[in-house]
C-alpha cells in the first residue's frame, strides 16, 4: 500500500470515527428532547430533573468533535469532498449541541409548568416533538449515508412543524383570554413549542449541510434559487 | 484545429470577469487542440486552454500525466527532444509560436523558464543574471547592465542578500537563493511569461515560502504557469488550476473551486489523494 493510500485510509478511518461521534451526539440530543417532552406530558418531575442534570455527555462530545475536526484539518489539510465533510461536521456539531440546550430549555419550562394545574391535555406538543425528533434522526441518517434525498425530505418537513407551532399559539391564546390564571403555564407551553420548532430548524441546518457536503451546493436561505 | 469530446475548460467561464487581457496586457496564451507526441506515443491529447496574463495558473496531476510536457510546449523546450511532434496551435498574444518564421531564441526570451533543480551557471552572481542580457545584447552600456542586474535581483527578492557579494560564485548561495537567482536570471531579459517547473520541490519550507511570496509579487507583471506536485502550494499560489490526467486536461477552473468543489470526479479523487 502506498503512503498516499495509507494517508487516505487513515483519514477515512478518522472521518468514520467522527461520524460515529456525531451520531452518538444526535442520539443523546434526541433522547433528551424525548424525555423532556415526556416529563412535561406525564408531569414527571424526576424525569424532568434527569434531563436538567444530564447534558454533561453531550457537552463533552461537543468539545471532542470540535477537537477532532480541528486536528483533521491541521494534519490532513483535506480538499474537496473531504474538506466539505469536515466543515459540515463542525457545523452539525454546533447544531446538535444547541438541540441539547433546547432540550434543557424544554425541561426548564416543564418544571415550571408542572407546578401549575394543567392548562389542557397536551396533543400537539408531543406531535411536534415526534416530528422534530424524526427530522433530527433523518438528517443524521442522511449525513451518514450521504443521502441527499432524505436530506431534502427533512427540509420539506419543516413547514409542518411551523404550522403546528402557530396552531398551538392560537389555541393557547383562547385559553389565556378566557382565564388569566392560565397565562403563566400557557406561556410555558408556547415556549416549549417554540423550542421544538427551533429543534426542527437545527435539523434543517444539518440537512442543508448534508446537501452541501455531497453536492457542493449551498441551499441555505434559498441560495439555490438565486444561483 | 478543433478539439473533440474532451472535458476541457470553457474559456469564457473559467476565471472571473475581468477586462479582456488580450487588450489589457501582454502574455496571453491560447492553446487549441494541442497534441504532443514522443515518436508514436501521444503524451498530450487535444489540450485546449486559455491562460491569462497577471494570473498564476497551476498545473497539477500525477507523475507522467503530461503537465511538464505541456509546460515545455509553451516555449518550445520540447523541440530538442528527438522524435517530438506537435499538432494544434499555441499562440501567445495571437502569434503562433510554432510558425516557421518564429525565432525560438527570441521566444524563449519572452517565455522564461525556471526548473525544479536550480541550475546557476558556474559564474558569479552578477554574471549569472547578466548572461541573457549580454548574449541577447539587450543593454546599451555597463551602467545599464548593472542597473538591469540590480532590478532583476530586486524583483527576485534576492538583492538584499547578495548586493555585497555580487562577484562571488553563484554556487556559494543556498538552494533557495540559487533558485531565486535563476528566477532573477529569467526576469533579466524581460519576459512576458514565466514558466516554473516545480520551482520549490527541492527547497525547505522557509525557502519555499519565499518562492511562493515571490510568485505572488511577480504575477502583477507576468503571466505565470507553474507545475507543482504540492497541492497545498497550488492552492496557495495560483488563481487558476488545471488538472491533467493521462495526457488529457480533465478540468481547469478557479483554484478555490478545484480544491473545494471540483466538477469532475477524477479531479476530486486526485485532490483528495484517492489516487496519484
Amino acid at each position: 500500500m502506498s503512503s498516499s493510500e495509507q494517508r487516505v485510509r487513515h483519514f477515512q478511518d478518522e472521518l468514520e470515527q467522527l461520524k460515529g461521534r456525531l451520531l452518538e451526539m444526535g442520539g443523546l440530543a434526541e433522547e433528551a428532547v424525548r424525555l423532556a417532552v415526556k416529563g412535561l406530558v406525564d408531569r414527571d418531575r424526576d424525569l424532568i430533573a434527569r434531563v436538567l442534570s444530564g447534558d454533561g455527555p453531550l457537552n463533552a462530545l461537543h468539545i471532542e468533535v470540535d477537537n477532532r475536526c480541528f486536528t483533521l484539518l491541521a494534519l490532513y489539510q483535506p480538499m474537496a469532498v473531504d474538506l466539505r465533510a469536515i466543515v459540515a461536521a463542525v457545523k452539525i456539531n454546533t447544531d446538535l449541541e444547541r438541540v441539547g440546550d433546547l432540550a434543557i430549555n424544554i425541561a426548564e419550562a416543564a418544571q415550571r409548568y408542572v407546578s401549575h394545574a394543567p392548562v389542557k391535555k397536551l396533543i400537539d406538543i408531543p406531535r411536534m416533538a415526534s416530528i422534530a425528533q424524526r427530522m433530527l434522526r433523518d438528517a443524521l441518517d442522511a449525513f451518514v449515508r450521504r443521502d441527499t434525498e432524505l436530506a431534502q425530505h427533512v427540509l420539506n418537513e419543516d413547514d409542518a412543524l411551523d404550522a403546528l407551532k402557530t396552531q398551538i399559539f392560537r389555541e393557547l391564546l383562547t385559553y389565556m383570554l378566557q382565564d388569566p390564571a392560565t397565562i403563566e403555564p400557557a406561556l410555558d407551553l408556547i415556549l416549549v413549542s417554540r423550542h421544538l420548532e427551533r429543534i426542527g430548524d437545527h435539523a434543517t441546518n444539518v440537512a442543508e449541510d448534508v446537501i452541501f457536503m455531497v453536492l457542493a451546493k449551498d441551499v441555505r436561505h434559498h441560495a439555490a434559487e438565486g444561483s | 484545429m478543433m478539439t473533440t469530446a474532451l472535458p476541457r475548460v470553457q474559456p469564457p467561464q473559467a476565471p472571473p470577469a475581468r477586462p479582456d487581457p488580450a487588450v489589457e496586457a501582454a502574455g496571453r496564451i491560447d492553446v487549441a487542440g494541442l497534441n504532443f507526441y514522443y515518436g508514436q506515443r501521444r503524451v498530450l491529447e487535444q489540450i485546449s486552454v486559455h491562460i491569462r496574463p497577471n494570473e498564476v495558473t497551476a498545473l497539477i496531476g500525477p507523475s507522467g500525466c503530461g503537465k511538464s510536457t505541456f509546460l515545455r510546449t509553451l516555449n518550445r523546450m520540447n523541440d530538442i527532444v528527438p522524435g517530438a511532434r506537435v499538432e494544434g496551435s499555441v499562440t501567445i498574444d495571437g502569434q503562433d509560436i510554432y510558425a516557421s518564421a518564429v525565432d525560438v531564441v527570441d521566444l524563449r526570451r519572452r517565455v522564461g523558464m525556471v526548473f525544479q533543480r536550480s541550475n546557476p551557471f558556474p559564474k558569479s552572481i552578477f554574471d549569472n543574471v547578466a548572461y541573457g542580457l549580454r548574449i541577447n545584447r539587450l543593454t546599451k552600456s555597463r551602467e545599464d547592465l548593472g542597473g538591469r542586474v540590480e532590478s532583476s535581483l530586486k524583483s527576485a527578492a534576492l538583492w538584499d542578500e547578495v548586493k555585497d557579494r555580487l562577484h562571488t560564485s553563484a554556487m556559494s548561495l543556498s538552494g533557495g537563493q540559487q533558485q531565486r537567482l535563476c528566477i532573477a536570471r529569467a526576469l533579466a531579459v524581460e519576459p512576458e511569461i514565466l514558466l516554473m517547473d516545480e520551482p520549490a520541490s527541492a527547497l525547505d519550507p522557509i525557502a519555499t515560502q519565499r518562492i511562493e511570496e515571490l510568485i505572488y509579487q511577480l504575477k502583477s507583471r507576468y503571466t505565470i504557469v507553474i507545475v507543482t506536485h504540492n497541492m497545498q502550494q497550488a492552492a496557495r499560489v495560483s488563481d487558476v488550476t488545471a488538472f491533467f490526467w493521462l495526457g488529457k486536461l480533465i478540468e481547469c477552473d478557479r483554484t478555490d473551486k478545484i480544491f473545494t468543489a471540483p466538477s469532475e470526479k477524477l479531479t476530486e479523487d486526485y485532490v483528495t489523494g484517492r489516487f496519484g
